[in-house]
């Protein structure tokens, strides 16, 4: 019996090795075969226009429904298009759909799609297509990350939390161009999401044909200006201009070669080198010195983002606002936006980032400074909370950060900072973000780093954070008043009421101080002088699809 | 031709002196670590060594307090000087006194390395030491006990323990001696059951000498050289495992600094120009290895019993 | 000899499971989850996630599942990459690790075994300084910096080489020189000190008063008996070269398998741990089980137990 077990074991290990031997013969390489390239159908004498880009990890999935994030977006948006597109201005126009209208309640949208659009394998893509993509990823079998941002539509979150079916979902394709959509309550940003990667369409046919077919280039099918035209897992993706595009007359360039590289030096000296055209994210070393000598090569583009450190509102003292709003006081922004982050970050003294309209103007602008940095005042409110709560000092506590070069430096000025002003002792302490993101949600942590990227450019993205019991308030903060205020601005479409409500809820934020913003994200980074056209809408990737290169 | 000597009988008288003398040793008596001590000390070059590796301790404990700096103190205002008069070292990208921070960090680093080599060297001498003698089915058992941690890629181990072990200096430690000991013991085994086959281990066993005085006259002599090189092999070995999981962040926690810690940081410096800030750390541990490397050598001549004079 | 080998096989595969069910049971035991994401998830999209990967069910029966499909040779989905399976990861990953560490170790062996000679035939001469200066040097710099100088100045200052990707034999050349400095230098270091104490044997003595030529007494008898540690410790090294690969094929971007553990343990990516365990120490148990093999056949003293008595 023993001996039969032992025959059978050795084969499978047998077979394992030489299998692995397999895979050695099988695949090894052949020099020189990537950088010769093949030349382009389209290039008539010129060279083909190739774009080269690095993305920083391997995408997790490329089909708009089952996307994992921003390793995934940047490829997306390139591949595909949703019904409507940002310009580079960030004013939202027409994509897929040509026009739509709404009803007056803000509930029904009807769009229309365009003539003459096709997917990259000619198929012509119809209102069908979004209704299938849609209900996909909504399906709980498709296991979605990112599901929830199509919970606007009616049913939408029923039906992915298996309560109920695919038919209450409130999206009907009327007609083969025809799209009618049916939300659960009035939504002001609806029509920025429809250009979010969840709202891509998918091709039905390709899709129920070959379920697997967006994981590798030869059965990639996608609707935008470009098309996977090779996929080396973990290594390189390329794309090329897709000529079923409806715009191609648009496109420049001629294919975009993505390498995937982990490492931010190593992605620099590639850029240094001339081996990238373009480069993000930078080392923030390198950041710093582009920042200082005006590097003409340098791009500080804009974002939807807010870096800030969580306070567990439970733990005391820091259940106290006066304790808060000390620490908060005592935090040099400019001086770590200037020499640690060294981004060109703003400083951040509210929560709601600059890009978002306000009804006139900007609406981080007309918010302004919610509160001053003022060292003796933070001292005075330290000795206050701290008598109110029965304490003469901060006993020592943990500042949990997730492990990064980046988030270490700014840890360590703001332990420093706190230290000489306020003459506190604490500890630094790194885990993984997973194990961080675990501790916050179980409210096992003091004072840990956050931030947060918005999914639509309206203040709600983050005004919403804040509310009692929300999903992401892991500062366990509660506010009745402030619950009210988004409430207000959430069941409203009157945008004056709206945005006064949210500068109202805003400013009571700032005036408890739960957690301490640190400064807005920007988007740093840097293009060879020869690349034209590239543009950063605030919560994209850096845009290449009408870039040039001369 | 046929004249003999006359013997007399003042010849036969007895010897006065004890008879012992003939058998006097005429060199002073030695103990063999005093031996050691005085071919040790002949190797100009294993002096050096060792000179190199006492200044280095002694810079460790007194190195921090030796100008008004601490290693945590920032001053953005300083930062990324050069080496020069006041910051002895330079600056880092937060403008803290690099030379401060370096022998705040030669304290981890040799805290680190010692101990993981002590750690690794005690078990792995001892494990592979009995089951190398015993032999049979002791040495099996203890060798597929070992097989089981050491087939567990060791850095993978590392990672994964300091994963689930809270973040420290202690842990680094513990992680790279749960499975560093394992080379160690399997060395000495491998030397052992080459040993036990020599003829003058033989001859022992066969004159009923006893397993523990076989091991310490002439297990452990003879097996020293080679666990005293790689004994000064673990010290860099723990100092470079702990400058990798500097590298992925599972080091030793800010704004602490360890040589590995400072290198890593400073990695990024070497974009921009700066590239003393790597220099430091990275001459330092270099420096430490040479001391060790050369010391251990030094030590494994002077420790081969076949050498000596 | 082919009774034990296969008692060995059968051992190393028991060994093998025990691995296995360890690291099933350490993996599920470090705080995280797969899909914690900075943001809100509704509990539904996260209980979906988890049925959708059989998370959900006790962990005895995802132990279970997961043996049955490891029978099929089938290490499970990557949680994180939905294009790739584990198996993929190792059948487009291992070939290009593989073939970083064979070229590393090829120049460490190479060159190692040159410099030990080298070093030992000339001791205290210059050629000994100055191999072992090289060796020392070759250990004292961790393989991140040295990756990072090799790119800086190699690669961007004078465009020798290409900075990082897989994509032809010039791309394949900072990479296997960053990797093979560390073992070189050791491998060098051994040599030395193990040829040293083969050079004072008395068989050595033999057989150079047998009038044997300097060649065949270097050749022949010396280093044939010197390689002796040296193969103890290269199994565990090529080991280490093809797991301690993960920081230089982060650093130049290489597709291996190198960084697939620590990727997978970072994202808390289960299936890729497991997978990416079993399939080096799988590795390791097969390098150990060569080493022991080639031991009896370098070292005739040895002997098998249970083999030729």
């Amino acid at each position: 019996m023993k001996k039969k077990l032992g025959s059978t074991l050795i084969l499978i290990l047998s077979t394992f090795f030489v299998l692995s031997g397999c895979f050695g013969g099988g695949t090894t390489k052949e020099p020189a075969s990537n950088d010769s390239g093949k030349p382009s159908d389209e290039t008539e004498e010129t060279a083909p226009k190739v774009l080269r880009l690095n993305n920083s990890s391997e995408p997790g999935s490329l089909h708009p429904g089952t996307a994992q994030g921003t390793h995934d977006s940047w490829i997306l948006e390139h591949a595909f298009e949703g019904l409507t597109k940002k310009t580079p201005e960030g004013e939202i126009i027409q994509g897929m759909a040509e026009e739509w209208e709404t009803s007056e309640d803000g509930l029904t949208w009807t769009f229309h799609l365009r003539d003459g659009i096709h997917w990259s394998n000619g198929d012509p893509v119809t209102a069908t297509d979004f209704e299938y993509a849609w209900k996909y990823a909504l399906n709980p079998e498709s296991a979605s990350t990112y599901a929830y941002q199509l919970y606007y539509l009616e049913g939408g979150q029923e039906f992915n939390e298996g309560k109920a079916g695919e038919d209450g979902v409130g999206v009907t394709a009327t007609d083969e161009k025809t799209l009618e959509v049916k939300l659960a309550q009035p939504t002001p940003y609806f029509l920025d999401l429809t250009s979010f990667y969840t709202y891509y369409p998918i091709n039905q046919k390709v899709q129920e044909d070959n379920p697997e077919w967006y994981q590798e280039a030869d059965t990639y099918v996608s609707n935008g200006a470009f098309k996977l035209t090779e996929w080396k897992h973990k290594e390189s993706i390329k794309l090329a201009k897709n000529e079923h595009y409806y715009e191609q007359d648009k496109i420049n360039l001629d294919e975009v070669h993505f390498v995937i590289i982990d490492d931010e030096n190593t992605a620099w000296q590639m850029y240094q080198a001339g081996e990238l055209d373009l480069v993000y994210p930078l080392p923030q070393d390198v950041q710093g010195q582009l920042m200082a000598n005006n590097d003409p090569e340098f791009v500080a583009g804009p974002d939807l983002s807010v870096y800030y450190y969580n306070i567990n509102n439970n733990v005391k003292p820091f259940n106290n606002p006066k304790v808060r709003k000390a620490l908060s006081m005592a935090i040099e922004r400019q001086t770590i936006v200037d020499h640690v982050a060294q981004g060109g970050q703003p400083p951040a003294y509210s929560v709601v980032p600059p890009g978002i309209p306000d009804v006139n103007g900007d609406y981080q602008e007309n918010t302004g400074k919610l509160f001053e940095e003022n060292l003796d005042e933070a001292k005075k409110l330290l000795e206050e909370g701290l008598a109110e709560e029965g304490m003469d000092q901060i006993p020592n506590f943990t500042l949990t950060y997730n492990t990064s070069e980046g988030h270490k430096a700014i840890a360590e000025a703001v332990q420093e900072m706190w230290r000489k002003n306020l003459g506190i002792e604490m500890t630094l302490e790194n885990v993984e973000f997973q194990v961080k993101l675990d501790r916050e949600k179980a409210g096992d942590y003091t004072i840990s780093r956050a931030g947060w990227v918005g999914d639509y450019v309206d203040p709600m993205t983050f005004m919403d954070l804040w509310v009692t019991d929300g999903p992401y308030n892991d500062a366990d903060w509660s506010n009745a008043e402030y619950d009210k205020l988004v409430q207000t601005a959430k069941t409203t479409m009157d945008q004056e009421v709206r945005m006064k409500a949210m500068h109202d809820a805003e400013k009571i934020l700032m005036d408890e101080m739960p957690i301490l913003p640190i400064y807005f994200y920007t988007k740093p980074f840097t293009v060879k002088p020869n690349v034209t056209g590239i543009y950063t809408p605030i919560n994209r990737y850096p845009q290449f699809i009408y870039a040039d290169i001369e | 031709m046929n004249k003999k000597p006359k013997l007399t009988k003042d010849m036969f008288l007895p010897v006065d002196n004890d008879f012992k003398e003939a058998e006097k040793i005429a060199r002073p008596s030695l103990s063999y670590w005093a031996d050691v001590w005085i071919r040790l000390r002949e190797n100009r070059l294993a002096m050096i060594g060792l000179i190199t590796i006492i200044v280095l301790i002694i810079m460790a404990i007194i190195g921090p307090y030796l100008n008004s700096y601490t290693f945590y103190e920032q001053d953005f205002t300083k930062k990324n000087l050069r080496p020069n008069a006041e910051h002895w070292f330079g600056t880092d990208s937060s403008g803290r006194d690099l030379f401060t921070r370096a022998w705040y960090g030669a304290r981890i680093s040799l805290f680190i390395g010692f101990m993981a080599a002590f750690i690794d060297f005690v078990i792995g001498v001892f494990y592979g030491g009995i089951s190398g003698i015993r032999g049979g089915k002791t040495d099996n058992i203890m060798m597929r006990i070992a097989e089981v941690l050491y087939a567990i890629p060791f850095l993978l181990m590392v990672i994964l323990i300091m994963i689930v072990l809270e973040r420290g200096l202690w842990s680094i430690i513990i992680a790279m001696s749960i499975t560093g000991w394992i080379q160690m013991a399997r060395l000495v085994r491998g030397q052992v059951l080459q040993l036990k086959e020599n003829e003058f281990v033989q001859a022992a066993t066969a004159m009923g000498a006893s397993t523990s005085w076989i091991l310490r006259k002439h297990m452990i002599p003879n097996t020293m050289g080679p666990i005293l090189v790689n004994i000064t092999l673990s010290v860099p070995t723990a100092i470079f495992v702990e400058a990798t999981l500097s590298f992925l962040g599972l080091g030793i926690p800010a704004p602490q600094a360890s040589w590995g810690t400072m290198a890593s940081d400073a990695l990024g410096s070497i974009l921009i120009g700066n590239f003393y800030q790597l220099m430091i750390p990275a001459a330092l541990i270099s420096l430490t290895m040479f001391a060790f490397n050369v010391f251990g050598d030094g030590l494994r001549d002077a420790l081969d019993p076949k050498l000596r004079k | 000899m082919l009774k034990y080998s296969l008692k060995r096989i059968c051992l190393a595969l028991v060994t093998l499971w025990v691995i296995i069910t360890l690291t099933f049971l350490l993996m599920h035991s470090i705080p995280g989850n797969p899909f914690a994401q900075e943001g809100s998830m509704p509990k539904a999209v996260y209980d979906n996630l988890q049925s959708y990967y059989n998370l959900d069910k006790p962990l005895l029966t995802q132990y279970g599942l997961y043996l049955q499909s490891l029978l099929q040779l089938d290490f499970g989905p990557s949680l994180k990459s939905s294009s790739i399976s584990v198996n993929d990861y190792i059948k487009n990953g291992f070939p290009i690790s593989l073939h970083l560490g064979a070229q590393a170790m090829v120049i460490a062996i190479t060159f190692g075994l040159i410099f030990g000679v080298i070093a030992s035939l000339n001791r205290n001469k210059w050629p000994d300084y100055v191999a072992m200066v090289l060796a020392i040097i070759g250990i004292s710099v961790p393989n991140f910096i040295l990756a990072t100088i090799l790119i800086n100045y190699l690669a961007v200052e004078w465009h020798l080489f290409p900075v990082a990707t897989w994509k032809s034999w010039s791309h394949t050349v900072l990479p296997s020189i960053a990797l093979a400095m560390m073992p070189m230098a050791y491998i060098a270091r051994l040599m030395r000190s193990s040829m040293l104490e083969v050079l004072s044997q008395d068989y050595i003595l033999t057989a150079k008063s047998k009038g044997l030529s300097r060649y065949s007494v270097i050749f022949k008898h010396a280093i044939r008996n010197a390689m002796l540690p040296i193969v103890t410790v290269l199994g565990i090294l090529i080991a280490n070269l093809v797991t301690g690969s993960f920081i230089i094929e982060s650093i130049f971007g290489i597709p291996g398998m190198g960084e697939m553990f620590v990727k997978g343990i970072f994202n808390r990516d289960y299936p890729v741990i497991l997978g990416s365990t079993i399939f080096y120490s799988a590795i390791l148990i097969f390098l150990i089980l060569i080493v022991d093999l080639a031991y009896t056949w370098i070292d005739p003293r040895i002997k098998v137990p249970g083999g030729r008595k």
